[in-house]
């Protein structure tokens, strides 16, 4: 199963990114590889429209859960038939490898 | 001189955008088609009747809910409930007196999600799968919630 987790940077010590749409990078994550690859937020920049775009990035990886700070209006619904399981924290200073060690802890 | 005001001001204006219907779960079948004898479905149209109107019916006639109850489910106004829902009942009669087949699918709709909440990690997470064990997707802890407001989420 794949995770997109939204980064700050580059490395897996970087903290989340508390917003979807405008996220730096996703970390995509395979829990049973245990493999990893960081994609830059191409959407970033974007004047609007963003998480719907970052919706369709992610979708295309072939994620099912997302973890990030928070999820726009347009994403919600869009995840929601999408059947991707959004997942929002609100401690931001979690780092992805935090994210990753409770995620490897799950299974 | 009005009418070219009015054309003016029309050129200039979008049609209203409709708003999505919310649905608290998809239809559970695609459709149906009749059975029996002299029935030629070969040469007759489908009956397309769109997802919001499922609902509207298994809202109303299925779960006994009021139109008033029914719509704020839906995301809708009353009236507007009631136009949806009457369309459907057409359909369906229409559908059985012709002996066309029924087809469920379209509109504009999304699906209500339900969020909950892990005590443990302070996490808020949706269940999309409808499972009914619910354990944290993040730390498996069985400490969960339903989040019964969205609002005091700020998910916004």
């Amino acid at each position: 199963m794949k995770i997109a987790i939204t980064s700050t940077g580059t490395t897996l010590g970087s903290t989340i990114d508390p917003r979807f749409g405008r996220a730096a990078y996703f970390v995509i994550y395979d829990i049973e590889k245990k493999s990893f690859e960081i994609c830059p937020n191409t959407n970033k920049e974007a004047m609007e429209g963003a998480g719907p775009a970052s919706v369709q990035f992610v979708a295309e990886k072939g994620v099912e859960k997302i973890v990030s700070g928070e999820f726009g209006v347009k994403v919600k619904d869009l995840l929601d038939s999408l059947k991707i399981q959004m997942i929002a924290i609100k401690d931001h200073s979690k780092t992805v490898q935090e994210i990753i060690d409770m995620l490897n802890q799950n299974k | 001189m009005f009418i070219i005001f009015v054309m003016h001001k029309c050129s200039k204006m979008r049609y209203r955008k409709r708003r999505h219907r919310k649905l608290l779960s998809p239809p559970v079948i695609k459709g149906f088609i009749p059975y029996g004898k002299n029935i030629n479905t070969e040469n007759q149209d489908l009956v397309s009747m769109l997802c919001e109107e499922y609902e509207a019916i298994k809202l109303c006639d299925y779960d006994m809910l009021t139109h008033l109850e029914a719509s704020a489910l839906m995301g809708v106004s009353r009236p507007t409930f009631t136009r949806i829902y009457s369309s459907a009942r057409q359909k369906i009669a229409l559908a059985i007196s012709e002996g066309r087949h029924l087809i469920i699918e379209g509109g504009k709709v999304y699906y209500d999600s339900q969020w909950f909440h892990c005590k443990d990690c302070d996490a808020f997470f949706t269940n999309p799968n409808d499972i009914v064990d619910i354990t944290c997707a993040l730390c498996a802890s069985s400490n969960v919630s339903k989040v019964q407001d969205e609002e005091s989420v700020s998910l916004k």
